[in-house]
């Protein structure tokens, strides 16, 4: 067990630090400096003030050392937790705006993957086994799972916010309110999630629901379902163990969903004006902030492999033959 | 029970988001603290169609956590990334920072090229016109309630030496103090009184007080000054990554000492967002006054949305800035006025004007100065030399001027090697990207060989301003970034600046990099005559119109819209051609080119 999990530690924190370097280059690479990029917005001041703001900005951002000395301050500044701070916000810590995004994209992702993969699996499942349902519904689950998330959003948008105003197509809150523990700006809050909410979970929802429908299919015609069902053993029985093995790579696929789509939220969140963590890489691209970009894809990268660790946690539990292999025998 | 497990995650993250959004804001000097008093009624977000809360006389409670929606303007256009400093000084400060929370000595109206006494009482030259004495206004508080004096002001200009501001002003002011109710400047010899006009009413005064400690302070930009003091009619209420909110400040001066008033208790601005979100919101009575640019205004205009502009037809909008054609002029064949030339009869910016932005604005005139400075156009001179649109004279002169047609058509270098040239714009800049395939097409149908391109914002920064290791490498780019304002003499320092300003971000003038050492002498001539003296400034403009007409250093293409739409539903009685002449924009620097005029003006729609 210790040396199966000090293994896989290793591996995540390899992959941490190359994704950590990576995270850090690929910006550098990017066309453009983004003081001047700053400095010419502020159009029409003269040139005495562009040049100290350009000093300003230049030194505030530490774009002035070589970037060797960039990539160790780097380094040094991550293990004390501090991000460095944001071109796009003007000097704001990039942390701070993290961490006021994080909680939206959370709220927003949790519960679309979690609850899309649910419902997906569960209908998958019984769809396998309803004919009426597999020809009907699940024509519907195809339409969904093939919806690019930005055009879903927008139809949401329009038709249940713009037209039907049943809820608010912008903002993670209204503009008529400042945040409170109050019934008031809690139901608020959460009038403003559903949009966004909904146009992942049922693009999600399309997507689980076909590949568990066709994994069950498929398990029901393998042999040991067919021996099973030759020695005379119920149903019930031949579709628990065709779940449980149909739920293997369904597992396997929620941990790379859950890399994946952070790119889904970050047209949804662009598109309801949502202030998550989506909404900001955008920002941050469209700026060429380094440290913002940077910042948020190391939230990510931590994300990515905690929800990796997790996902390799929870195989051990929901396959034996994981544990088996774990204490060095054969399956 | 899994579904019940997920329904609690649900709300648990909820929970999560409702926590920290409490959380992120106390920065906020109001937000959780004091128990919130029950809201009367629930206020509808923005958008939403319920009646709003009955309206309360008199003033909220600073505390008040929801604004009552027929007490708060809603706008958005000038925010492009969260507020992230109050400080004055900082031109990246939020929205109404300088305009609604600080304010300036006077007031400058474009529309009546008048300049209107505001934080000062009046002003005065001196005979020889080297000194300028300062009336300081009675009566005016600050919004923690001491009161405003000649102190101030004089610590105002004062501060200007400060390097870390990158103010040039103590390059012709002598000195600055306060005397009694009067702050006297004096001027080294020939003082640029143009650019002095311009200080007056775009300085925001800040308090002696306050500021005192930061005087010399390398780090003074690095004050962000949330719910900073000021004089002006609002105060800082809270902001979030999206929106910035100001509330009244009831002991605004102008209310007793100019009988003004502004009428929305609450302006939230809205800081920018997709075009569709923007549009929705426009519509739907979210937001009262937009100040982006929204394609498809004019149908909108038409379609019953309540949606009106400043002018009810073409073209809709005021002018704000011209947007020019900049050439680099260190480059072949871009380096020859005869080209150039020829390149400005090439294009039609009718075309832009009607195919790419549906009349929503004018064609500029040859000499590319705005409606405003019309009085300085020298229009005899501009019909004798100006460059108008005209193919069969673009090609003639090319041929006149030795450049011959290729075997594809197209316009060779005079040693015969093909000439293409790249025209930039950012992408995503959508009505820009539209422009530049116009006037390729334009230009093409002359025989040169124009390739549109869109690379990101930064990259055109970097090709057109150049970095500190490499010159500017563009062929051309479209440009807009000097704005309206008091004088022309803006216009020309942009387009004759000399010397060269270093590649890099500072670099925001002469990006043609057109050396003309006549005309730089001119645009200083300019600066130097006084304010008033309209006929001197005439002569002079001419002069330098004539150079520009002449050896097209920039070539003028089109006057961008002061973008500017605005639902009735909520506020009405707005800025317009038939109501009353201010700027309707909330922009840098227009609040006090009179759009602070609009709040004083804008009325509540009463609830039937």
């Amino acid at each position: 067990m210790r040396r199966y999990f000090g293994r896989k530690l290793l591996t995540y924190s390899i992959t941490f630090f190359v994704a950590a370097t990576i995270d850090w280059m690929i910006p550098r690479f990017m066309p453009g400096d983004p003081v001047a990029s700053l400095v010419s917005r502020t159009n029409g001041i003269s040139p005495e003030a562009a040049k100290a703001l350009s000093d300003y900005y230049t030194n505030l951002f530490g774009l002035n050392q070589p970037l060797p000395v960039q990539y160790l301050n780097f380094w040094g500044s991550l293990i004390h937790g501090n991000l460095g701070l944001s071109v796009y916000g003007r000097g704001t810590p990039v942390a701070d705006m993290i961490m006021a995004a994080v909680p939206y994209t959370l709220a927003l992702l949790i519960p679309a993957i979690l609850l899309s993969w649910w419902a997906g699996n569960t209908f998958g499942a019984i769809a396998a086994r309803r004919r009426v349902l597999d020809s009907s519904v699940l024509p519907v689950g195809y339409i969904l799972t093939a919806t690019p998330y930005m055009w879903l959003a927008l139809v949401l948008s329009f038709v249940l916010g713009f037209s039907m105003k049943l809820f608010p197509f912008s903002g993670g809150y209204g503009f008529n309110l400042e945040p409170t523990l109050t019934w008031l700006f809690f139901t608020d809050l959460v009038a403003h999630w559903v949009l966004p909410f909904l146009s992942l979970f049922l693009v999600g929802f399309g997507g689980w629901a076909i590949g568990m429908r066709n994994m069950i299919i498929y398990e029901l015609e393998s042999d040991y379902s067919r021996y099973l069902e030759a020695l005379g053993a119920p149903q019930s029985l031949v579709r628990k163990y065709a779940f449980r093995n149909a739920m293997l790579p369904q597992i396997t696929g929620l941990a790379l969903q859950l890399g994946v789509i952070v790119a889904g939220a970050l047209v949804t969140e662009i598109v309801f004006s949502y202030p998550g963590l989506g909404h900001l890489v955008f920002a941050a691209i469209q700026n060429a902030d380094y440290f913002l970009l940077q910042g948020i894809f190391m939230f990510i990268i931590v994300g990515v492999l905690v929800a990796n660790f997790l996902v390799d946690v929870v195989y051990v539990i929901v396959d034996p033959r994981t544990r088996v292999a774990m204490r060095g025998g054969t399956a | 029970m899994q579904l019940g497990k997920s329904r609690v995650l649900a709300l648990l993250a909820a929970a999560s988001i409702v926590a920290s959004a409490c959380g992120s804001s106390s920065a906020s000097p109001t937000a959780g603290t004091a128990a919130t008093p029950a809201p009367p009624a629930v206020t509808p977000a923005p958008g939403d169609t319920a009646t709003p809360a009955p309206s309360a006389t008199g003033l909220p409670p600073t505390d008040a956590t929801v604004y009552p929606r027929e007490q708060t303007l809603y706008t958005s256009g000038k925010q492009w990334g969260a507020p992230s400093t109050w400080n004055p000084l900082d031109p990246n400060a939020a929205m109404g920072v300088v305009g609604l929370q600080y304010e300036t000595l006077f007031l400058y109206d474009p529309i009546k090229d008048a300049y209107t006494p505001w934080l000062a009482s009046g002003a005065d030259w001196d005979a020889a016109k080297t000194t300028y004495t300062i009336h300081v206004r009675d009566g005016v508080t600050w919004s923690d309630g001491s009161a405003f004096s000649a102190d101030d002001v004089a610590f105002t200009i004062n501060l200007a030496s400060n390097k870390a501001i990158g103010s040039n002003l103590f390059t012709f002011v002598d000195t600055a103090t306060a005397s009694g109710k009067d702050v006297v400047v004096k001027f080294k010899p020939n003082p640029p009184y143009q650019e002095w006009a311009q200080w007056i009413y775009n300085s925001p005064i800040v308090s002696a007080k306050i500021w005192g400690p930061l005087k010399d302070s390398a780090d003074i930009l690095k004050n962000l000054n949330a719910n900073g003091v000021g004089t002006g009619p609002y105060t800082y209420k809270t902001a979030a990554q999206d929106r910035m909110v100001w509330q009244k400040n009831p002991t605004w001066w102008a209310i007793k000492a100019l009988n003004l008033n502004v009428q929305p208790t609450y302006i939230v601005d809205i800081v920018n967002s997709s075009n569709n979100v923007a549009l929705g919101q426009l519509l739907a009575g979210g937001l009262d006054l937009d100040n982006n640019y929204l394609p498809g205004i004019a149908q909108i205009v038409q379609g019953g949305y309540n949606v009106t502009t400043y002018f009810a037809g073409p073209p809709y909008m005021l002018s704000g800035n011209t947007a020019w054609l900049v050439p680099n002029t260190k480059k072949k064949p871009l380096d020859d006025p005869k080209f150039r030339k020829a390149l400005a009869e090439a294009i039609n910016p009718q075309n832009v004007v009607v195919k790419d932005y549906g009349n929503i604005v004018v064609a500029a005139d040859p000499t590319g100065l705005l409606p405003t400075w019309s009085k300085y156009i020298d229009a005899a001179q501009v019909t004798a030399l100006g460059a108008t649109f005209n193919t069969a004279k673009a090609k003639a002169d090319l041929a006149a001027a030795g450049y011959k047609a290729g075997a594809d058509g197209m316009v060779t270098n005079k040693d015969g090697s093909p000439i293409k040239l790249e025209l930039m714009v950012p992408d995503g800049w959508s009505d820009w990207m539209a422009a530049e395939n116009l006037i390729a097409a334009d230009a093409k149908l002359a025989g040169i060989n124009i390739n549109p391109t869109h690379p990101a914002y930064n990259a055109v920064v970097d090709a057109r301003n150049g970095t500190a290791t490499a010159a500017p490498t563009f062929d051309l780019v479209i440009n807009n970034d000097v704005q309206i304002g008091n004088t022309p003499w803006t216009y020309y320092d942009y387009i004759f600046r000399q010397p060269q300003i270093a590649a890099g971000a500072a670099r925001n003038r002469n990006y043609e990099q057109y050396d003309n050492a006549d005309a730089w002498a001119l645009v200083q001539k300019l600066d130097q005559t006084p304010v008033e003296d309209v006929a001197t400034m005439k002569t002079i403009t001419s002069q330098l119109q004539k150079i520009q007409l002449t050896d097209v250093p920039i070539i003028p293409l089109w006057y961008n819209g002061e973008w500017s739409q605005v639902n009735n539903s909520v506020w009405t009685n707005w800025p317009g051609e038939k109501t009353y002449q201010v700027q309707p924009a909330t922009w840098n620097g227009y609040w006090q080119m009179g759009a602070i005029y609009m709040l004083t003006n804008i009325k509540a729609v009463p609830k039937s």
